[in-house]
């Protein structure tokens, strides 16, 4: 028997049926259609499918869809405000920190949840919280640079605004 | 289109923005798994538990009985190919192989190898209906080793295998589906001159390409039998043809769009399930989807080659190379076909030796067959090579930099496979390295500096491009190859170069086989090259044209218009007149209709690419574990159009490398089944065991190309084996011949050579 | 399969005792629903246990005792400072488990009951001493962590129990533990050998307390009391030290399999553990100034 599920996807309330078997990632992509999430190995080694779930970063593909019920998920889709980018998003194209792309969403949602919890993280911070998120294509050199000087640029902003 | 005064292009060489950026920033860039249509059934694949084994009996009924089953297929489905209808124009290739390779016949040559494909309502009745095909086996002995399947004795995996470039040809099958051979100058009398001759054993494990994206497809057919295609892959056209032949279909009843492709390195260069999903969707009239598990892309679909390599060099006391030698077996996997030939090619092509001879077997063994992966069959080849060089280094106690400047391939070397180096960069990336901050830095205990060189052909061929000129003077580029890594943002930069205009006016675009001429697939190292070749052409042949419709509005011939800053340009009674890109779109009606070119070319002259890689590790010598604290890629890139994505491609080749001489390795039980088909085990790098990649793009620019472009896509994951393993040669004090380096290895040889010392 | 996510705790007991063996316990569920994806079959009923306040809370007590939550996630007990300083190896264990995506899910109790040889925290909660409570239909039992794992996979809890809870002793002073363990790569690897030591320190450092545990080197995970005897009564020195490297070594058990050789897991465990308990020594001795 389906389940009825209601949840916020990205601030919105959202309603979904699938069966108690069906991860979290599955309802994304099929049920919902949020495929920015992506799947790369289905058993949470290679990020890809990072999303927040109640403010933890988790892997989808190791999410039961039934446990989103009354719970607030993050996507990739909800980084963005409207048309302008968020400053990762931005120093992810600024810095040419994607190749192929396909890792790309993984690695914004978890670089978010890093700065969300450490806005001046390290160089080793940022590549001890991001080995989760395979990446094959960059040598993530360009990522580790993308994703500090986000960092730098966000404090400055916040800096800025408070003064 | 002119260089500033500085020497400087206004467009080449800067760093905008890629133009699918914001789509695959957001989440919006559409991946082959991501296509959807609303009636599509789901495909599932069996695979054969099995590593060796006849086929005596499979029977699909209880499977087809299951409601939800729309449409299965086993071999029997696919049409026959026979042994003179293999080849086309006698080049792999080999489409029997192929067919055999994505639904085995009678023989199951792999564990993963696929045996029959479903079509359900949904994945879960698929998997379903796999579990109710009834199969029969008969469990052969099987063998994964290169050199265990070289043996007189080991099991044979195709009966008609008779070892090819032996004569006389021999009277029974084996698993040696080729012998090559390499010969330049005399070998015995090289050696013969040599002070000094070095020997040693090298082995390799062979490795998957490791691009994150699994591969999947979506495949409609109408009843008319016209047939849509949906994947990501290295060549539409290549998909194409590839199903075309696979299914005895005319070309033009095929049309394969192209999705974003998540990662490729070669291992996207054929086909699995793109023929199944048509045969299915055919059978059912319903679209069908099918994606690859991880596992199964790691059961069934490249890897690289592993080798067993066995090299000698000889050597003069003052450090000249004067011979070289080398027997190179590579894993072809289940079917024939390894870059053996390219192996024994590029190990010694960065040295002027007089004198080197190199065997190349082509063996057969119960893995899957491989596939390209980034400079195929260069890496390892190379790894002995260059490992060799290190060793003649340190007994003659020369810098190896040095010892490689002494041999270093110049303008006008012959190389050992025939033609003669002309333009080459290689000496200037040697010298970089030397003057390189990186190279003179201090090193502490247990650790450990290893340099490495690496060559690559790099490839031209058959190239497309449409530029048409939009009302409102922006500008298509239209190609046929799928960009992989920024390539998109290449096109834009020549096209905006030729037409002297800003970039973000051009919007580049790749096509489906439908809307564009042919184009080969994106792999050698070709497309900035040869597809840049095609649309800096279009972008000429375009600028003729506005010219031609300037002449025409202002009514003076042709030649007396130039073009400048995206302008046409002419004196008319001393007065300076000027049209805009802009304004010539908008009177195309007036003059003669729509402005646009279209260039198909087979692009020529693509300039050899080389590498030095300087890499420091860390050695615990307590437990074998090495970590990587600097690295440095140096490369000749001809010109870097776009620097960043040029940088990048040095940045993850040399990871893809240094993951390849560390960790990387296939494991398997005794029964010839996949122990680590996951991430998990099967260990490429993560961030976190990196250091920054530096890279120094050194620019000798090639001179038969308009902006002196030269492939870089494959060059950089060749040094990386040889720079690692010298590097921890170095640190440990003894000489590493066996890749992965994984903690255990190290550690034995450090406790081996601990024990010598005693 | 039936999903069911109780709050309450007596209702885990009774779903697990009506789903007759057919039921299963699910904390993250980084290790279940992996499995699941890898084909293994499922269960009738699978309880989530992270709705029930006692499985999610990391308590203090007044002596210094700690009770931990079976299904708290590793990224809430490396943010618990008062828990990661009293315990620094139990905490360094958890969190070296898979990746922040994983840590935003794994416990310490589905660490423990997946009963993996190789399981990053179990060593270090043995070592530290650490008690189970249990609950079933039958009613509620303590166990120390040492005697949960049977055999590779199997714990000695019946189809209807489940852990609540990890109970931490209170400590001396100058007590510390500490966890080492051997991967490849950096992150993201299943040991292919853990060293876990507790240890107290007099005023003088001489060790007067001291468990060693080990991961990935037997069947279950294993304490060996030997080792422990060396560094006893000793201030750790290298000749010490030496020793114990050997006999670490001399207790394991492993297999080859994959991740290690027997060879190269027996050598690298003594090494581990003597560095771990060089670790713990230093631990102890700034606690106590
Ligand atoms: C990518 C990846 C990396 C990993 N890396 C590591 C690593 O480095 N080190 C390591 O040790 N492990 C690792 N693991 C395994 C796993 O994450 C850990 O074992 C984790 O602690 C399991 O906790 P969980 O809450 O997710 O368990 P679950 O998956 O929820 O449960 C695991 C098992 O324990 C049972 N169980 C759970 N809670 C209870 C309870 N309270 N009472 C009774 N039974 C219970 C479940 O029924 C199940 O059988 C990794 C896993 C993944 C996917
Ligand atoms: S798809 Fe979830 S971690 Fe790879
Ligand atoms: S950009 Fe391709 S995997 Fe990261």
């Amino acid at each position: 028997m389906k389940q009825h599920i209601c949840t916020h996807i990205n601030g919105e309330a959202t309603e979904f049926l699938c069966d108690a078997a069906d991860t979290l990632l599955q309802v994304l992509r099929d049920n919902l259609r949020l495929t920015g999430t992506k799947e790369g190995c289905g058993t949470g080694d290679c990020g890809a499918c990072s999303v927040m779930l109640n403010d933890r970063l988790v892997c989808s593909c190791l999410v039961l869809a039934v446990e989103a019920q009354h719970s607030q998920i993050e996507t990739v889709e909800g980084l963005a405000n409207g048309d302008s980018l968020h400053p990762l998003q931005q120093a992810f194209l600024d810095h040419a920190a994607l190749q192929c792309g396909i890792c790309t969403p993984g690695l914004l949602v978890a670089a978010k949840a890093l700065l969300d919890h450490n806005p001046s993280p390290s160089e080793s911070e940022v590549r001890f919280w991001i080995a989760g998120n395979l990446c094959r294509c960059t040598g993530y050199d360009k990522i580790v640079r993308a994703i500090l000087a986000a960092a730098d640029n966000m404090r400055t902003t916040h800096d800025g605004a408070q003064s | 289109m002119s260089r500033s005064p500085n020497g400087s292009w206004r467009s080449v060489g800067t760093r905008p923005v890629r133009p699918d950026g914001i789509d695959k920033v957001t989440g919006r860039a559409v991946f082959s798994a991501d296509f959807n249509l609303p009636d599509a059934l789901q495909g599932a694949v069996l695979r054969s538990p099995f590593a060796h084994a006849r086929i005596l009996r499979m029977d699909t009924a209880r499977a087809l009985a299951l409601p939800g089953v729309k449409a299965i297929i086993t071999a029997s489905d696919l049409p026959e190919i026979t042994e003179d209808q293999a080849l086309i124009n006698g080049q792999p290739p080999d489409f029997r192989d192929m067919s055999a390779n994505i639904l085995a016949r009678t023989k199951v040559l792999y564990e993963g190898h696929a045996l029959a494909a479903v079509a359900a309502v949904d994945a879960k009745t698929a998997e379903q209906a796999l579990a109710l095909i009834d199969v029969e086996y008969e469990v052969l002995p099987h063998v994964i080793d290169v050199q265990q399947a070289m043996a007189p004795d080991a099991p044979v995996l195709h009966d008609s295998l008779i070892t090819q470039g032996i004569t006389p040809a021999p009277s029974r099958p084996s698993n040696i589906a080729s012998r090559h051979e390499q010969v330049h100058g005399d070998v015995e009398q090289g050696f013969a001159q040599a002070d000094i001759i070095l020997t040693e054993e090298f082995t390799t494990q062979p490795v998957h390409q490791g691009y994150i994206e699994p591969h999947a497809c979506m495949a409609r057919v109408a009843s008319d039998g016209q047939t849509d295609i949906w994947c990501s892959s290295q060549g539409q056209f290549m998909v194409r043809a590839y199903c075309a032949r696979l299914l005895d279909m005319p070309l033009s009843r095929i049309r394969v769009t192209p999705l974003e492709i998540g990662g490729g390195f070669g291992g996207k260069t054929t086909v699995y399930l793109e023929p199944l999903a048509v045969l299915l969707a055919r059978r059912s009239g319903r679209p069908v989807k099918i994606q690859m598990s991880r596992a199964d892309v790691f059961r069934a679909t490249g890897p690289a080659s592993g080798s067993y390599i066995s090299m000698k060099i000889g050597a003069l006391n003052d450090g000249t190379l004067v011979a070289a030698q080398g027997i190179l077996c590579y894993q072809a996997g289940a079917f024939p076909g390894s870059p053996v030939r390219l192996g024994c090619m590029t190990a010694f092509a960065p040295y002027d030796i007089a004198n080197v001879k190199m065997i190349g077997y082509d063996v057969v063994v119960n893995r899957p067959k491989s596939a390209a992966y980034r400079a195929p069959g260069a890496p390892m080849a190379s790894f002995a090579a260059e490992s060799l060089i290190d060793m003649l280094a340190q007994r003659l106690g020369m810098d190896p930099l040095e010892l490689r400047i002494r041999n270093a391939a110049r303008d006008g070397t012959r190389t050992a496979y025939g033609p003669r180096f002309k333009e080459i960069g290689y000496l200037q990336t040697l010298q970089a390295a030397q003057a390189h901050p990186h190279y003179s830095a201090p090193l502490g205990q247990h650790q450990g500096r290893g340099v490495a060189s690496g060559f690559w052909f790099n490839m031209g061929g058959q190239s497309s491009a449409a530029l048409t000129l939009n009302e409102d003077g922006t500008v298509m580029v239209t190609t046929a190859n799928p960009d992989i890594g920024g390539s998109r943002a290449s096109m834009a930069l020549m096209a905006a170069e030729v037409l002297e205009i800003d970039v973000d006016r051009v919007r580049p675009e790749i096509a489906d086989t439908s809307s564009i001429a042919y184009s080969d697939l994106t792999g050698g190292s070709r497309v900035t090259f040869a597809v840049g070749m095609a649309v800096t052409q279009a972008a000429t042949e375009l600028v003729a044209s506005l010219q031609q419709r300037a002449a025409t509005l202002w009514d003076i011939p042709v030649d007396q218009i130039d073009w400048r800053e995206g302008c046409a340009v002419a004196s008319i009674d001393g007065k300076q007149e000027i049209l805009s890109l802009s304004s010539l779109a908008a009177q195309a009606g007036k003059t003669g209709g729509p402005i646009a070119a279209h260039v198909s070319i087979n692009a020529q002259g693509a300039g050899p690419g080389f590498g030095t890689h300087i890499c420091d590790v860390e050695v615990d010598p307590d437990t074998g574990r090495v970590t990587v604290l600097r690295y440095t890629a140096i490369q000749d890139v001809g010109t870097a159009v776009h620097p960043s994505y040029v940088e990048g491609q040095l940045q993850g080749g040399a990871v893809q490398g240094i993951g390849w001489a560390l960790n990387e390795a296939y494991q398997y039980d005794d029964n010839g089944a996949q122990l680590n088909p996951g991430f998990l085990d099967y260990r490429v790098p993560v961030a976190s065991d990196l250091p920054m990649i530096d890279t120094v793009l050194v620019e000798v620019p090639n001179p038969r190309h308009p902006f002196g472009v030269r492939g870089v896509g494959e060059v950089p994951i060749i040094p990386p084996l040889g720079a690692v393993a010298n590097a921890v040669s170095r640190a440990t004090g003894t000489r590493h011949v066996d890749l992965p380096m994984s903690p255990p290895v190290v550690l034995r040889a450090i406790q081996r050579a601990a024990r010598r010392r005693r | 399969m039936q999903y069911q996510a109780p709050t309450d705790l007596a209702d885990v007991a009774a779903l697990l005792a009506s789903a007759d063996g057919k039921g299963r316990v699910m904390a993250g569920g980084t290790d279940l629903l992996a499995r699941f994806a890898a084909g293994m079959p499922k269960p009738d009923v699978l309880v989530d246990i992270k709705h029930i306040a006692e499985l999610m809370d990391i308590e203090q007590a007044s002596d210094g005792s700690f009770t931990v939550g079976a299904a708290v996630c590793g990224a809430a007990i490396s943010e618990h400072a008062a828990l990661c300083s009293a315990w620094p190896g139990v905490t360094e264990a958890m969190d070296l488990i898979g990746s922040v995506q994983i840590q935003g899910r794994a416990s310490l109790g589905g660490n423990l009951c997946n009963a993996s040889p190789a399981a990053d925290a179990v060593p270090a909660l043995i070592a530290a001493g650490a008690i189970c409570r249990i609950l079933g239909s039958q009613g509620e039992r303590q166990v120390s962590v040492a005697d949960i794992i049977c055999s590779p996979g199997k714990t000695c809890l019946d189809s209807d129990e489940f852990v609540v809870s990890l109970y931490l002793p209170p400590r001396p002073p100058r007590s510390a533990d500490a966890y080492l363990r051997l991967i490849p790569r950096s992150e993201m690897d299943i040991a292919v050998a853990g060293a876990a030591v507790n240890l107290t320190l007099d005023s003088a450092d001489v060790v007067v307390a001291a468990t060693i545990a080990l991961g990935a080197v037997s069947p279950v995970p294993l304490l060996v009391p030997r080792a422990a005897d060396v560094i006893l009564g000793s201030k750790l020195e290298a000749d010490v030290m030496t020793r114990f490297k050997s006999v670490v070594s001399a207790s394991c058990r492993p297999i080859n399999d994959k991740r290690g050789t027997i060879d190269y897991r027996n050598h690298v465990a003594g090494v581990l553990a003597a560095r771990a308990a060089l670790i713990a020594g230093k631990r102890a001795a700034r606690e106590g100034l």
